[in-house]
């Protein structure tokens, strides 16, 4: 697959001196879904500002679609959507207005019937005529994302978009993400809840003070980065581990009751077979057993903290 | 630059009409303070200084003095409308955070300009016209030259338009959007020859006046009706243009570099 954003040697330096992106280097794919993950302050929005000409590099280069957003803007900006992080809209504006300025923005001709699909697929299409003042902060969150539609983008970027958002309008907006990268939309969202890149993405950035510390598929990171835990439930609580077992990364909780073992899904051997065997052996007999695998959430904190 | 791919041209037509559209539906929302509340400003001012004083005054340069003000007036209205269109138009995007999607847009900044300025103008010039309706309800007027009074009202009303557009993204709050206006124009405005010929002052303040920039636009607003003007209309004409090429260079200047519109 081809790169519909290259980003080479990105910095920015804001006015007070602070770093907000040291060289970043990234590439997205044509038509994927793409997860920028990061704390507060990491450099996601800067990021994205830039790519979207709201911000001003301070060295490097971006191409978008094939085209540099400085020397070719016009090009490069006609491709690009935006959906803001901040509810920021006009007030006395109908919906229907406002999303037929952006097209005009954007510099499509009128096409009222692309419009009206818009307003349709968001369920906003009843309230055409309403005034966005009058409208709860969930659709205006809706109007946000139609006027980022509203032109027809190759590439959409959605900011931090299901902060503050209900679990109906979440759910229509995962739906519709699905049906935009269909049509061959490239989509790349920032979130700091962690679910959301684990069941939308194709591939996730971790960002962490201003560089990209790791692009990887999300499946290929979760296996090759999850550790998964087997919890056995005991039939006679423990006291403390038996001398026999100490070779394996065991762990008691729940008062003894439940021995924990540690492993990797990436090495040869988990050695799982190794320890259901010495537990026969030492004449420890469980009820139960379950395995949970280390959501992309621990997989992130891990990697963020194991920086700083 | 691969621009036709866009289907664009090399003018964002469709952005320069959304953007003017989108500001003078602004105007229309509000008629009250857009038309309404200047128009009956001006009328009083006729009320006062044009029956209730004027009848008292002598005429000036021939000019009864009713009538004699009358280009002074709106110019005054042109002169604050433009600025205070244009300013708050770009201002109140700032403000609510909005400006993002123009910032994003493929937009050029001459073309964002010739949209807020262009509606702004217009806005102010469709004011000026009203007025200058208005005011043959009271007193009797003469247009000598009317090509060079619309020539006057368009250059003028693009001038301060441009100029309240840089006031607009200086601002960084709505006290700074109102000082200008307030402190600076109002003042050059009233003591640019409104209300009296600078002939009619001392010679040490007459010499003050002339540097003025507002003088230089109404009196050669008052020659295209009388035919009458304390500059000549070609210096008039000159000091106009050269306001707003230095109107158009700040403008150029805060789009290239970025100046309070992006880090």
């Amino acid at each position: 697959m081809t790169a519909i954003i290259s980003v080479s040697n990105l910095s920015k330096t804001y006015a007070s001196g602070f770093k907000a992106l040291k060289s970043i280097d990234l590439e997205i794919r044509r038509g994927e879904i793409f997860a920028l993950l990061g704390p507060n302050g990491a450099g996601k929005t800067t990021l994205i500002s830039i790519i979207c000409g709201l911000v001003n590099p301070s060295s490097g280069t971006v191409l978008a679609d094939g085209h540099d957003i400085s020397r070719d803007y016009r090009a490069a900006r006609s491709a690009i959507g935006l959906v803001p992080q901040e509810l920021t809209t006009d007030a006395f504006e109908t919906v229907w207005s406002t999303v037929s300025f952006s097209r005009g923005l954007f510099g499509k001709a009128r096409n009222p019937a692309h419009i009206e699909q818009v307003l349709r697929d968001l369920s906003l299409w009843d309230k055409r005529d309403t005034e966005i003042r009058r409208l709860s902060g969930g659709m205006k969150r809706r109007v946000l994302i139609a006027k980022a539609l509203s032109h027809e983008p190759r590439i959409l970027f959605l900011d931090e978009p299901t902060a503050g958002v209900d679990v109906e309008l979440r759910q229509d907006m995962w739906r519709m993400v699905r049906k935009l990268r269909e049509d061959g939309v490239t989509i790349i969202l920032t979130t700091h809840y962690i679910e959301e890149a684990e069941e939308m993405a194709d591939r996730v950035g971790v960002i962490s003070k201003g560089e990209i510390i790791l692009v990887e598929e999300k499946s290929e990171l979760m296996r090759k980065l999850g550790r998964k835990q087997l919890t056995l439930a005991l039939q006679e609580q423990l006291s403390a581990i038996p001398e026999a077992l100490a070779a394996f990364d065991l762990s008691l909780a729940a008062n003894g009751s439940e021995l924990i073992y540690s492993y990797d899904t990436k090495a040869e051997r988990t050695g799982i077979t190794a320890l259901l065997q010495a537990l026969a052996e030492a004449g420890i007999r469980f009820r139960d057993l379950q395995t949970s695998q280390s959501s992309l959430e621990d997989i992130f904190v891990s990697l963020v903290r194991s920086r700083s | 630059m691969s621009q036709r791919s866009t289907g664009m041209g090399l003018i964002n037509w469709h952005a320069i009409v959304a953007i003017y559209r989108f500001e003078m539906a602004r105007t229309w929302r509000t008629p009250m303070q857009s038309i309404l509340s200047p128009v009956i400003s001006t009328s009083l001012y006729f009320v006062v200084f044009g029956a209730a004083i004027g009848s008292r005054m002598q005429s000036i340069d021939g000019v009864p003095y009713g009538a004699f003000i009358v280009p002074g007036l709106i110019m005054l209205s042109l002169l604050t409308q433009s600025i205070a269109n244009a300013s708050f138009a770009i201002y109140f995007p700032k403000f609510t955070g909005t400006i993002y999607e123009l910032l994003s847009a493929p937009v050029a900044w001459w073309e964002a300009v010739a949209a807020y300025v262009g509606a702004a103008a217009t806005k102010s010039i469709i004011l000026g016209l009203i007025i200058l309706a208005t005011a043959t309800l009271f007193v009797p007027l003469r247009i000598e030259h009317p090509v060079f009074m619309l020539l006057f009202l368009v250059l003028t009303a693009t001038t301060f338009s441009l100029f309240g557009f840089i006031i607009g993204i200086w601002a960084d709050g709505f006290e700074k959007l109102q000082v200008v206006p307030l402190l600076i124009v109002t003042p050059l405005a009233f003591l640019g020859g409104s209300f009296y010929s600078i002939e009619m002052l001392p010679p040490f303040w007459r010499v003050v006046t002339l540097f003025n920039p507002v003088v230089y636009l109404i009196s050669g607003f008052r020659w295209s009706f009388y035919g009458v003007a304390d500059v000549g209309v070609a210096v008039s004409l000159g000091m106009t243009m050269v306001f707003l090429a230095a109107c158009i260079g700040a403008v150029a200047w805060i789009f290239r570099t970025g100046y309070r519109l992006k880090n």
